[in-house]
């Protein structure tokens, strides 16, 4: 798929700050992009250079092979990570305010049966809740049927049932063959959406590819994982590579089969055993080091 | 530049202002306070002191009796024209000119009537003392004070209708999800002046109408003169407030720059009493305030009667301010 979006050599100082150091990538057309990190890590800044809200202090970002120019602002749609809006104002003169600012729009009905917002449509924006909020600006972000959008932490503060119902909307964005790019703190939700990620630390993208192909560079073990209570005192000197994870002990294998022959040899009870494989987030804190901050 | 991005800003920020119930009635209820306040204070009657003008252009004040008559209040008059105009006032219940030996009242002045009883009965060579009589409505203080009132309204208006509410769009994020679309900033603030412009317009055209119903205030001048300098006023302060807001994302560092504009012009550009008795120094401050240029336009177009030609000068100041204000707070402005 030919590029959309290409983004070489990205800089940006802050006085004494190096947000970004030195970040490229490019954005395949109808893609779903994912952009990781900490809190910190230089995401936001790298968004909102490519959405041309800031400035770089070096590098490039070209959109269809030109700089960003009045034709990107007719052409992308932006969801900020925390936006107000005009007070006092209603859900539907808010989109109809908004529609009035491009030249080309779809159909006000047709966005508000996109992102649900039938219910509150006469109600001021400051009485909106989280979800409603998002979905309304997610609305705003698709007013101008937008070839590229952007949505950074479109989800962060939304309780579980109302993230995944996000999720589908973003689905059926992506389904339309729009590119997404996204920025987020939730490695279930970079792993159900994006196509692509690139996962930033200290201003540098410190790994990029598929979910799969990152998951498979990175790991070629299983976890087994046993509850902490219950563990007899001679485990401690068992020959296994293990991580304490809160109230359980994870065992890194890479042979189950032997791992647990070895375990029933020494007498360990796996009644409450459960085995997983490796996500997103046991890649997150192996290369970044830390843990996520939601 | 697109009219119809203007239009959707405009008609979202007269939403706004409208829906803010507290925000609008304070913004029609301040002035109309203020001025109902003064005319209840000026309502009662006034001390009984007679004021009399003594034209000296030739020396000392003759030693005539009239002149150590007791409850009368002599004032040194120098420029004889301008006198009469306070008689024709009621500024003055009348005005003597010992060196020609002629004397001023008002015909409509029951004061300028006994005070031309007292003249007659205290003066020894009454004959070589001519008569003249003037006519003119009395100048109250309410009347001077109102045109103060309104332009203050309108500075109160501009400046933190328009500065705050930039400066709050900008800390909030409004401003930077505008930023995202289309909308140019020149489009943005035109939308922002022409909301705020209508509104300070409508709110004094209908304070002016309510406060005259209830006052009847002076009115020599025409009206559509006095709309066109209150526009014309209002538009410098939206511009100045725009300056102020053009950068600033900090509301308590724009509020205090913002009383820091506001206060002096209060105080120095004659609101509540003339500042011809300030210090010379505070007086040229004045001359570089937009609000004592719209106070002697309006003035004079209220009570003088003068129009547009007879405060031309005003009028050239005012669109000076105003395009240099507005070039300079549209080339430095910033969404974030």
């Amino acid at each position: 798929m030919p590029s959309l979006l290409e983004v070489s050599d990205l800089v940006k100082h802050f006085k004494s700050v190096q947000a970004v150091n030195g970040v490229s990538f490019s954005v395949e057309r109808g893609s779903c992009f994912g952009l990781l990190g900490p809190n910190g890590a230089g995401k936001t800044t790298t968004i909102e250079i490519m959405e041309g809200i800031k400035a770089p202090t070096g590098g490039s970002v070209l959109y269809k092979g030109e700089p960003l120019a009045a034709r990107f602002r007719h052409e992308a749609g932006i969801m900020f990570q925390s936006t107000a809006l005009q007070e006092f104002i209603t859900v539907r003169e808010t989109l109809q305010m908004f529609a009035q600012l491009y030249s080309k729009t779809l159909p006000i009905e047709s966005l508000i049966e996109t992102c649900v917002l039938q219910e509150f449509l006469d109600r001021d924006t400051r009485q909106l809740s989280g979800g409603q909020r998002q979905r309304l600006l997610l609305a705003i972000a698709l007013i101008n049927d937008p070839e590229i959008v952007f949505l950074d932490e479109p989800t962060t503060g939304l309780d579980p049932q109302s993230r995944h119902n996000f999720w589908n909307l973003i689905n059926d964005i992506r389904e339309q063959g729009k590119t997404i790019i996204l920025t987020t703190h939730y490695m279930e939700e970079a792993y159900t959406l994006c196509n692509t990620i690139a996962i930033m630390d200290h201003g540098r993208i410190i790994a990029q590819g598929t979910p799969k192909e990152l998951l498979a560079a990175h790991f070629s073990d299983v976890v087994l994982q046993l509850p902490l209570e219950g563990l007899p005192a001679h485990f401690a000197g068992l020959p296994f590579e293990t991580v304490i994870n809160r109230d359980a002990v994870e065992i890194l294998s890479h042979d189950v089969n032997a791992t647990i022959q070895e375990l029933l040899q020494h007498g360990i009870d796996l009644k409450y055993l459960q085995i997983r494989n490796r996500t997103l987030e046991d890649l997150f804190l192996e290369i970044t080091g830390k843990e996520l901050r939601h | 530049m697109s009219w119809a991005r203007i239009w959707a800003i405009f008609k979202a920020r007269n939403m706004e202002f409208v829906r803010d119930r507290s925000a609008m009635g304070w913004n029609f209820a301040f002035p109309a306070l203020i001025v109902a306040g003064f005319a209840f204070a000026f309502s009662g009657k006034p001390l009984d002191m007679y004021k009399v003008g003594v034209l000296q252009t030739t020396g000392a004040k003759p030693d005539l009796v009239f002149f150590k008559t007791d409850y009368i209040k002599f004032i040194p008059q120098r420029d004889r024209e301008e006198a009469i105009i306070a008689v024709e006032r009621h500024q003055l219940d009348m005005l003597i000119d010992t060196d020609n030996r002629r004397f001023w009242i008002n015909q409509s002045s029951p004061k300028g009537y006994i005070l031309e009883r007292v003249l007659y009965g205290t003066l020894a060579q009454l004959e070589t003392y001519t008569r003249a009589t003037v006519t003119g409505r009395e100048v109250r203080y309410v009347d001077w004070v109102v045109p103060g009132v309104l332009a203050m309204n309108m500075m109160f208006s501009a400046l933190f209708g328009i500065g705050f509410v930039i400066v709050r769009y900008r800390k909030n994020g409004v401003l930077k999800r505008l930023k995202a679309t289309p909308l140019t900033a020149f489009e943005f603030l035109t939308a922002q002046v022409m909301s705020r412009l209508w509104l300070i317009m409508l709110v004094a055209v209908l304070v002016f109408i309510g406060t005259d119903y209830f006052i009847d205030f002076t009115m020599h001048g025409a009206y559509l003169d006095l709309f066109i300098i209150f526009t014309l006023g209002s538009l410098c302060m939206i511009s100045l407030s725009l300056l102020v807001a053009a950068r600033v994302r900090n509301e308590e560092l724009a509020g205090g720059l913002l009383n820091l504009i506001s206060w002096p012009m209060m105080f120095l550009s004659g609101v509540w009493f003339s500042n011809e008795g300030i210090h010379p120094l505070l007086q040229k401050v004045a001359q570089a305030l937009p609000l004592t240029h719209l106070l002697d336009a309006s003035r004079a177009i209220m009570i003088d009667g003068s129009n547009l030609a007879g405060v031309s000068s005003q009028l050239f100041i005012l669109l000076i301010m105003t395009a240099v204000f507005m070039l300079m707070g549209a080339m430095s402005f910033k969404w974030e």
